[in-house]
């Protein structure tokens, strides 16, 4: 049996999980997202990345971005090298993607924020 | 130019506080000092804002841009790069004065909400001895240099303080390939969320050291390492423990407090609990006119929970008329690190008042009890209170008949092991 603390809410459920036949066995989760991550974590853990990327814009050197989906625990830092080759030259905005298909994960890099749409006065 | 409400502070809660004033009907302006509006969340680029109120896990300027849209969509009067340097009571209300780049200006409101956020503790706040090198930064400094200025502090850092802020920079600071060589806390027990120890310093092996702190600072100009101890339960350095580390930078994170020097200026009563303004259910201070929210208010850890304080104060203050109030005290036990709001007016709606509060110290299986006038009339269980996970719970204090109450208690019964 493994403990783990689930990160799906600020809450933080202490949660055990087991083998049980074919399947698993989860406690101490307080909703469905508790079991889905204390299984993954036994399998395939996930996280999401928030990080920035650089810009062409002296007024706001870097903007803020996440990718859309969790990705595999283990491909963080490839990611992280990924968003050092960028530099946005454009001025885009919240949602707009930075890079379709991070290095074919399935999963977009996309901006958190429409800071660049904000021109200095 | 007369306001019914100025909201000052441009971050979450001040913005919804601003919206909510609006859409119930009052004139409104917003004044927030920095050149953008947003607040703190414009830095806070890490993902988990707004699980609560929109079911999505969205990154601090996701989520404030949300709210600055709809104040930009609803025609809402903001200025911003203006600073509020006094605030007058008048006959009507008040009047605030400001400096922005067009010089010196007055307006008058009938309400004020202050939104003003609250400020890092600082290295100067927690006694370390040594030298004074660059290198030493809050962690909320750190963060502002890493996701805004996009210029890295540090290239291996010890962080102090097991607070939040401190835990998101610590694997912030990871990824962009800083060597965070360990979390050190003075107390026995975490400061920030589970949560975060495990997807900010597990996930990384970042170790914390418990019952540790950082006691000297080495180095000239910049700063060339640390000296840490292990502590007593007095939190006092035991001798012989200290161990240098190597490091060019240390970084802080030693709890927030709210910045309430407006409010004093003013003469509104703060709660020593909580370093914010004593209000009743409607959020209004002792100073009638005068509502608080958000991290003024006390700092909180969920993001959602400031919008919705912003909300209530701002329609209170749309809704302020001046009477007589007939108030009664929330009174609390020691196990009760704080509890907001402290008091309830008799002459208002009382039947869905929204509470906040912190236990002291962790607690195992408990029961939170409310006694009006020395009989119980209600209870919750909880199966563990933490001093840094905050609970919300809504009443309806008409119900449980505090029209006629002399006080009301609150205490917390720890289940015997």
């Amino acid at each position: 049996m493994k403990e783990l603390t689930c990160i799906g809410c600020p809450r933080g459920c202490t949660l055990k999980i087991e083998r049980d036949g074919n399947g698993w066995s989860v406690t101490g989760n307080t909703c469905p997202r508790g079991r889905e991550f204390a299984i993954s974590e036994m399998t395939a853990p996930k996280r999401t990345i928030c990080s920035t990327v650089r810009t062409a814009f002296p007024d706001a050197p870097v903007l803020p971005v996440r990718v859309s989906a969790d990705i595999p625990k283990d491909r963080i830092f490839d990611v992280m090298d990924a968003l050092k080759t960028v530099t946005v030259s454009e001025r885009i905005g919240r949602g707009d993607v930075v890079i379709p298909n991070v290095l074919g994960l399935g999963v977009d890099v996309i901006a958190t924020s429409s800071l660049l749409r904000h021109r200095p006065e | 130019m007369m306001y019914d409400v100025i909201v000052i502070g441009g971050g979450p809660g001040g913005l919804a506080a601003a919206i909510s004033a609006h859409e119930n009907g009052a004139h409104v302006l917003l004044i927030e000092r920095e050149a953008r509006l947003g607040g703190m969340l414009k830095q806070c680029i890490h993902d988990g804002f707004g699980l609560a109120r929109f079911g999505e896990r969205l990154a601090g300027p996701e989520y404030v841009e949300r709210f600055i849209d709809r104040l930009e969509e609803l025609g809402i009067e903001a200025h911003t790069q203006t600073f509020v340097t006094r605030v007058e009571k008048t006959p009507a209300g008040f009047a605030v004065v400001t400096v922005s780049r067009d010089g010196v200006a007055r307006c008058d409101t009938r309400t004020l909400v202050l939104a003003t956020g609250c400020r890092e503790r600082t290295a100067k706040q927690v006694f370390i001895h040594g030298t004074r090198p660059a290198g030493v930064f809050t962690a909320g400094t750190a963060q502002h240099f890493t996701n805004l200025l996009g210029e890295l502090p540090t290239r291996r850092c010890v962080i102090l303080g097991s607070g939040d802020i401190g835990l998101i920079m610590a694997r912030r600071l990871t990824l962009e390939g800083a060597e965070v060589l360990g979390v050190y806390e003075a107390k026995p027990t975490p400061s920030g969320l589970t949560r975060n120890i495990h997807q900010c310093l597990h996930d990384y092996n970042i170790p914390l050291h418990l019952s540790h702190t950082v006691t000297r600072v080495f180095g000239a100009d910049r700063l060339t390492g640390v000296e840490v101890a292990e502590v007593d339960e007095t939190m006092r350095p035991i001798p012989g423990t200290e161990q240098r580390i190597d490091c060019d930078a240390l970084i802080v994170s030693v709890g927030l407090i709210p910045e309430n020097e407006l409010a004093e200026s003013l003469g509104v009563p703060l709660d020593g609990h909580t370093r914010g303004p004593v209000c009743d259910g409607q959020l209004m201070t002792e100073v009638p006119g005068i509502f608080s929210c958000g991290n003024a208010l006390h700092v909180n850890d969920l993001v959602d929970y400031v919008s919705a304080s912003g909300e209530l104060a701002g329609k209170s203050a749309a809704h302020f008329a001046a009477h007589t109030r007939d108030e009664v005290a929330l009174t609390i036990s020691d196990d009760f690190g704080y509890l907001v709001p402290q008091r309830l007016d008799r002459t208002e709606d009382n039947s869905g008042v929204t509470l906040y509060f912190r236990s002291a110290a962790v607690l195992g299986p408990c029961r939170v009890v409310l006694t009006i006038d020395g009989k119980e009339v209600w209870s919750r269980r909880y199966p563990f209170l933490r001093p840094p996970e905050m609970q919300q719970l809504t009443l309806d204090f008409d119900k449980l008949g505090i029209a006629h109450a002399r006080d009301a208690h609150f205490t917390i019964e720890v289940a015997e092991a």
